[in-house]
């Protein structure tokens, strides 16, 4: 080791004004328990970015899911409630309504908001209550280990179906955001993805679209994305990413379903 | 001011909700319940600017009660028995977390969809757990219109302090009967913070988290350990019951609620009779006044429990007493309410009374 090295070791790299990225102020230092490659820690790091971006930390109430997002409050340092299973929406419901100016979203599984909370997900966006519902598509039950999501593709295999999802006797995967995205109520709908860094960019803006339309009182945001599952899909995550792309987005393909400045639907009808 | 008039229970405990300060209503139509949505939905937000937001299923209201409330608001809910059912995932879930909040079961008969008349068939459901896991509510018992309207207040009251739901178990007669009632001057709105509320973390205090979830098995102990020495505390501050000519009584009809009020009648035709009749009613039903009926129990020669059911209460009551006199029960289902007459006859007919040297020439 020359003199010369030995000064480049001792000068300090990590200085503010060499800082290009650092962990958000509203994420936690918290190990998360998700499974390696899984998208629920990227959603919930955007989350943060988006609140510490916007300012709003302290004026931003989560609603957590039953599922494998149940324990989201342990990592987003915001007040934050946990809901039963499938009702994340009526409980921002609540805590909207009674604090109209605060910024309120609830964070659901596709199990919890498009089959047992198909009901609560549906009337909170027709009433368009002023929240952002997050909703993160795996086509599978995380938490309980498997088992077929209404989201599940057909032919796809979960343990509830070792032989592949038969329609005829399971019936079709559900586009809930498709559905949803014809309510009156619903102001803006859009589908995106985080297995990419563009995409993850993508996905942000839609964040911090969805906090600012809610800031102007406009109504319910939805953003769907559209994830994998590594450990249930039984694959490595580079594979479950590939898979991703060549089955799931074709089916619920990426884009805005429906948004204020008119550039929509075209995702909806698959083109 | 204090104002008289003649209402509904139903419409009276809708008025002393928006009286209360109450901050938020959510609910969801059902017979014989839904003048209290009704009444709330004409009313409150002009008078208070008090929100009421019908939703679309019992589920959905009592998880938007849990949202609410868990802002530290006063918030109030209502429905009859098969609504009830449907939310008692909810309210398990507001037990454990601990949010305040006011439930309101206008029981009509059961089970199924039954009928729209009174019953007090909820009674285990309210006063045994109803929803899964080890938890209480605290259990308030009406039995006039005038404290349809006067246990809204306390119950606020009472959530607040222990931060726990509490019940006003009620039934369809006195949710639809019309009385005099005397209404309480307004309080007002709450304006300060509770200190566990989720309303948005400020930088000096952490952040709150409102969950039933301690996957843990130490901590979910901890927590229900937490939960028990609460109810503890309950029963030992918060008993309520009332006694009516129980002084010189050789027996004593127990009851609550409406059938309480019949008793009542009952123990004054006995007594135009000779027979010296009293009447127990508790007024909390969790915490139950087991002390209370137990001391009284020395001094009696029996008990004739009379319910709107198949025998709840009596199992409590049996529990006070411990065996040491005989306990009977006279009860009427499906929506039929005892009348006085019908049970000084029973009152007459008891085992333990026949034995005694005047019963025979009143059978
Ligand atoms: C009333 C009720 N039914 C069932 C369950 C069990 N349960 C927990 S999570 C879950 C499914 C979660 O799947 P999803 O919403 O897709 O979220 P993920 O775990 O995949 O993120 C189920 C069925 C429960 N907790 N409560």
């Amino acid at each position: 080791m020359n003199e010369r090295t030995m000064l480049i070791e001792e000068e300090n790299i990590c200085i503010q004004e060499n800082l290009v990225y650092e962990k958000p102020k509203t994420l936690l230092d918290t190990p998360m328990h998700y499974c390696p490659g899984c998208a629920h820690g990227v959603v919930h790091r955007l989350l943060a970015e988006a609140i510490d971006e916007l300012g709003i930390q302290e004026d931003t109430i989560g609603v957590a899911p039953v599922g494998c997002s149940v324990f989201a409050y342990n990592y987003l340092d915001i007040d934050m409630q946990e809901a039963a299973h499938g009702r994340a929406s009526a409980v921002a419901t609540g805590i909207k309504r009674v604090l109209p100016d605060k910024y309120v979203f609830s964070y659901q599984g596709d199990g919890d908001l498009a089959a047992i909370g198909t009901g609560e997900t549906l009337h909170t966006c027709n009433r368009g209550e002023n929240i952002l519902i997050v909703f993160i598509n795996n086509g599978i039950y995380g938490m309980t280990g498997g088992q077929m999501a209404p989201t599940t593709l057909e032919g796809m295999k979960t343990t509830t179906t070792p032989f592949g999802r038969n329609v005829s006797l399971m019936g079709h995967p559900l586009k809930i955001t498709d559905l949803i995205a014809q309510l009156p109520g619903v102001y803006y709908a859009t589908r995106v993805a985080v297995n990419t860094p563009g995409n993850v960019r993508k996905a942000k803006k839609a964040i911090l679209k969805s906090f600012q339309y809610q800031k102007e009182k406009k109504g319910l945001c939805f953003i769907e994305v559209v994830s994998n599952c590594p450990s249930n899909w039984k694959m490595t995550p580079l594979e479950s990413n590939k898979w991703l792309e060549e089955n799931m987005f074709p089916f619920y393909p990426l884009g805005d379903l429906k948004s204020p400045d008119g550039k929509s639907i075209k995702a909806a009808k698959g083109e | 001011m204090k104002e008289l008039k003649l209402m509904k229970g139903n419409e009276a405990l809708a008025e002393a909700a928006i009286r209360s300060g109450c901050d938020a209503y959510f609910g969801y139509p059902i017979t014989p319940q839904s003048e209290v949505l009704e009444y709330l939905s004409t009313y409150a937000e002009q008078r208070t600017g008090m929100l009421v937001l019908q939703a679309e299923s019992e589920v959905a209201a009592i998880n938007m009660i849990y949202g609410a409330g868990g802002t530290g608001k006063r918030v109030m809910i209502s429905s009859s028995s098969p609504g009830i059912s449907l939310m008692q995932e909810g309210i398990s879930y507001i037990a454990c977390a601990e949010i305040p909040c006011v439930i309101v079961n206008v029981v009509r008969g059961g089970p199924g969809l039954g009928t729209i008349q009174p019953s007090q068939g909820d009674y285990f459901q309210a006063v045994k757990g109803g929803g899964h896991g080890d938890y209480k509510l605290i259990v308030l018992a009406p039995s006039t219109v005038q404290e349809m309207a006067d246990f809204v207040p306390r119950a606020f009251e009472l959530a607040f302090k222990y931060r726990n739901p509490v019940m006003i178990l009620t039934d369809g007669a006195l949710g639809q009967m019309m009385e005099k009632v005397e209404l309480f001057e307004p309080i007002p709105r709450k304006t300060n913070i509770e200190p566990w509320a989720t309303v948005g973390k400020p930088k000096t205090r952490e952040r709150n988290i409102l969950t039933s979830l301690h996957i843990e098995p130490d901590k979910m102990e901890q927590i229900n350990l937490h939960l028990q020495a609460k109810y503890k505390t309950i029963q030992g501050n918060e008993i309520e019951y009332e006694t009516y000519k129980c002084d010189d009584a050789d027996v004593i009809l127990t009851a609550y609620g409406l059938v309480a009020r019949i008793c009542k009648k009952s123990a004054d035709l006995a007594r135009e009779k000779g027979i010296k009749v009293g009447v127990f009613r508790p007024i909390t039903l969790f915490p139950f006044p087991y002390k209370q009926l137990s001391k009284l129990s020395g001094k009696i020669k029996g008990i004739l429990d009379v319910e709107m059911n198949a025998g709840q209460m009596v199992e409590d009551v049996r529990l006070a007493v411990e065996g040491k006199i005989p306990v009977e029960f006279h009860g009427r289902m499906g929506g039929i309410v005892p009348a006085p007459d019908e049970i000084l006859q029973k009152i007459v007919r008891m085992d333990f009374f026949r034995e005694e040297k005047f019963a025979g020439e009143l059978i």
